[in-house]
């Protein structure tokens, strides 16, 4: 007999309310559906967990330290808290100390969720320190603002296993001199990198900018509140995928693509991603 | 198990080859066949670097190793197929030692290749341009459908024969009738029953006569029976084989009118250019990829100067000679279409918005669309079709052999960064970008050729200079460049025009060629500055 085989459900407690996810969801996908928001850093929907930022952890009845939930499956029966003291606290000085090491002046979710849990980063350092390196404007594609970056892996999961498979960039360094570097630190002209921005793409904190918005950033004339985004298909090739067009003043200033299709899954190649310019 | 053949889908199609690494990572097998060690070979188990052209020997051979080995799978041959034994007589001199002579790789790939796709659970063929840029272009396809066809790898879900398609609407334009021989939905103009149909629809008589394919076009033109040419977003100045006489056929029209979205080659030829609004960016539409996904495309920015949609300047022109093709409405043409063409019936506007996409088939509009074809074959009663013919074929070769004085195999095709004539591709700053000749390290040491020096290429057609880049993953023999700046190497002087009669596919892929070292120019003396 054939049979479509029926998803087994899985029913966890979240902050009190019951709620039901497929086998193999995550505490972070239950807390998606119970309507909980939860805030994240080195998580993508496209990337697989790497669990570094520790600041979408939960609280777990039975388990003695607090769980990441964007990698934690859900288990029947699980009572999860997610605005417990203990939870508040530890998101507050996860958020606390990225910002005393990192600039993270244009990373706008992090800012929102600092806020929320009256995260102040001057109590450890007053006015933060980063590494205070210049800009890598190598190209008229993207930058690198190593001062921005969190080191939350995101960039090295896309360029690597999770999506484009060229492994330009790793983790170099130790402690506060870790960063996100090609192989010993070459120009990316002389990397693997190919271009595809998907990088870009994934970058929470701007430290990785497509270079027309930093042209604009630095032009003051970044506007993100007067843009349009308009989804629609690339010219090149025939593999169809969706390309989001974000326009300001009737230019397109940026191309994304959308995580949940089924074609790029968010990804795109140096045409898809750059080659709108003529438009 | 993945058979990538004549495809570069690495550099080409980037993000569908991130579906194959996505195979690849969960386990399957890659065989990449290409004569160059591509970026998408470096992904495969085995690159298996077969002599350009050699192409149908390798696929009779692997056949022929499929039946000896007794591997072939005959109850899907006696149900769902017709012609085997004249295939399995066909290729039975195609033995592993007379496929390794002819292709130059060694029998036992012949034989690995054979065992591992006839015994995969699931095997896909995926070919591009490398199969279909050939004299012979249909008869490398369909030697890649008989291997389909002895094991059953057709037709179900995993399984089957992947043509990728080129440009981003390519596959649509077919389905909307952009074919000489064609109505929307494949319904054919020779066809009484068809053409009636449309004709009812349309209103008004229809000429019964098939057209001319573009190869055919530029023949009746060397003729002197096409006279006025009217070129819609294609650039033959830069793109057919053997360009300088397909330039003299133009120069030699009429009239010529030109609409595209920029001053191409071809354009400036043009006693009139129309110029049109980016269909991908500032029109509303819809276009359907490789894969048969209907999509929608929508307008980002508005057109700038006089620059208008397509539909508008089509319309236009239509009422300037007396006529109405319809409301100007990118919907209202969509439901025409759908209206005419069975396989889109199904695709109302609204779901192709909330869809994200369809795949034709879709009938009607319960129907989900289809991922595969040619699931019929494994009906019980075939759907009522007739069996799925194998092909009896010959290896031929390129047309143009080597000689004394065009020793070298040059092959052109893609790269990551760049687009056909890079009419689009070219105007933005790409760090990879590079224009040159790809020479094998040997061969460059024979002719005194060092890299970064400027070579002259030279083919029976003609010669062009470029830069030379010395590749030691290039086999020897072989020269490889790319099409993609014409402005700068007009590689298509070298090109072979010999066409497929099929498919009207010139051989893009196979010219013979001599390489010289261009003279360094008189430095000494010379003023600085």
């Amino acid at each position: 007999m054939s049979s479509v085989a029926t998803e087994t459900a899985v029913t966890i407690q979240v902050d009190g309310q019951e709620v039901a996810v497929p086998e193999g969801a995550t505490i972070l996908d239950a807390c998606d559906a119970a309507g909980v928001e939860t805030p994240t850093i080195c998580y993508g929907p496209t990337l697989t967990p790497v669990n570094v930022c520790r600041v979408c952890v939960v609280e777990l009845d039975g388990s003695r330290a607090l769980v990441p939930s964007c990698s934690r499956p859900a288990e029947e029966g699980m009572v999860v808290h997610t605005d417990s003291e203990r939870v508040r606290h530890s998101r507050k000085m996860v958020l606390e100390f990225l910002a005393t090491g990192v600039d993270v002046s244009q990373a706008d979710e992090l800012g929102q969720w600092a806020d929320h849990y009256g995260a102040d980063p001057d109590r450890y350092v007053p006015g933060g320190q980063t590494m205070d390196e210049p800009v890598r404007v190598q190209d008229n594609l993207y930058i690198r603002d190593y001062d921005k970056c969190v080191l939350c892996y995101r960039c090295v999961e896309a360029c690597g296993d999770d999506a484009q498979h060229t492994y330009a960039i790793s983790v170099a360094g130790r402690g506060f001199g870790a960063r996100i570097s090609t192989e010993f630190d070459v120009t990316l002209h002389d990397s693997a990198c190919v271009y595809c921005g998907n990088c870009v793409a994934v970058c929470p904190t701007n430290a990785l900018q497509f270079k027309t918005e930093f042209d604009l950033r630095q032009a003051d004339d970044w506007r993100p509140e007067d843009q349009t985004v308009t989804q629609t298909v690339c010219s090149y090739c025939g593999v169809g995928c969706n390309l989001e067009l974000h326009v300001q003043d009737n230019q397109i200033v940026k191309c994304t693509s959308p995580d949940d299709h089924d074609v790029t899954k968010g990804n795109l190649c140096i045409k898809g991603r750059f080659g709108w310019n003529y438009v | 198990m993945i058979l990538l053949w004549g495809s570069n889908a690495r550099e080409a199609h980037p993000i569908f080859f991130h579906h194959v690494l996505k195979g690849i990572d969960n386990g399957a097998r890659m065989y990449c066949v290409d004569p160059r060690y591509t970026s998408s070979a470096q992904f495969s188990d085995v690159w298996v670097g077969i002599d350009v052209g050699t192409d149908i020997a390798l696929a009779n051979g692997i056949g022929r190793e499929i039946i000896h080995a007794g591997l072939a799978n005959l109850d899907f041959i006696a149900h769902s197929t017709q012609g085997f034994e004249a295939y399995a007589a066909s290729v039975e001199p195609f033995t592993p030692e007379a496929v390794a002579a002819i292709c130059g790789i060694p029998a036992e790939v012949v034989v690995e290749m054979a065992h591992a796709y006839a015994t995969a659970d699931t095997a896909q063929i995926l070919w591009t341009l490398g199969i279909t840029e050939h004299h012979n272009a249909v008869d490398n396809v369909l030697s890649l459908c008989n291997l389909a066809l002895l094991t059953g790898h057709v037709g179900r879900w995993g399984s089957g024969l992947v043509p990728l398609r080129g440009q981003n609407n390519v596959q649509g334009g077919g389905d909307m009738g952009a074919i000489p021989n064609k109505f929307p939905g494949f319904a054919s103009v020779d066809d009484p029953d068809d053409r009636a149909r449309f004709e009812a629809a349309y209103g008004r008589e229809l000429n019964p006569v098939p057209g001319w394919h573009l190869t055919l076009m530029f023949e009746a033109m060397e003729r002197g029976d096409l006279r006025a040419l009217y070129v819609i977003g294609e650039n033959p100045a830069d793109s057919e084989a053997d360009v300088l006489h397909a330039r003299a056929q133009m120069e030699s029209l009429d009239i010529l009118v030109v609409q595209d979205i920029l001053m191409t080659r071809t354009a400036e030829m043009a006693d009139v250019v129309l110029p049109a609004s980016v269909a991908w960016a500032e029109s509303d539409g819809t276009v359907t990829s490789s894969e048969r996904r209907v999509q929608r495309v929508r307008p980002a920015v508005s057109p700038p100067g006089h620059a208008r949609h397509d539909i508008d300047i089509l319309c236009d022109m239509a009422e300037a000679m007396g006529d109405e093709l319809g409301p100007r409405d990118p919907k209202a043409a969509w439901d025409e279409l759908r209206s005419l063409s069975a396989m889109h019936g199904g695709m109302a506007w609204e779901r192709l918005e909330a869809a994200g996409g369809l795949q034709w088939p879709c009938p009607d509009e319960d129907h989900p669309g289809s991922t595969f074809l040619h699931g019929w074959l494994w009906a019980d009663d075939l759907e009522g079709r007739e069996p799925a013919p194998f092909s009896v074929l010959e290896h031929e070769g390129p047309t143009e052999e080597l000689s004394e004085e065009f020793p070298l195999r040059l092959t052109t095709g893609r790269a990551l960064d760049s687009y056909n004539t890079g009419v689009q591709s070219g105007q933005y700053d790409s760090p990879l970008r590079f224009a040159g000749l790809d020479l094998n390290s040997q061969d460059a040491a024979g002719l005194g050729i060092a890299d970064g020096d400027r070579v002259r290429v030279c083919s029976p057609r003609g010669s062009v200079e470029m830069n030379a880049r010395v590749v030691s993953s290039l086999p020897r023999g072989l020269a490889f460049t790319t099409l993609h700046h014409p402005e700068l190497i007009d590689v298509n002087v070298l090109t072979n025009p010999d066409w497929d009669p099929k498919s009207g596919t010139a051989e893009f892929k196979a010219a013979a060629v001599r390489v010289e070292l261009v003279d360094a120019p008189e430095t000494a003396g010379a003023p600085v500055g």
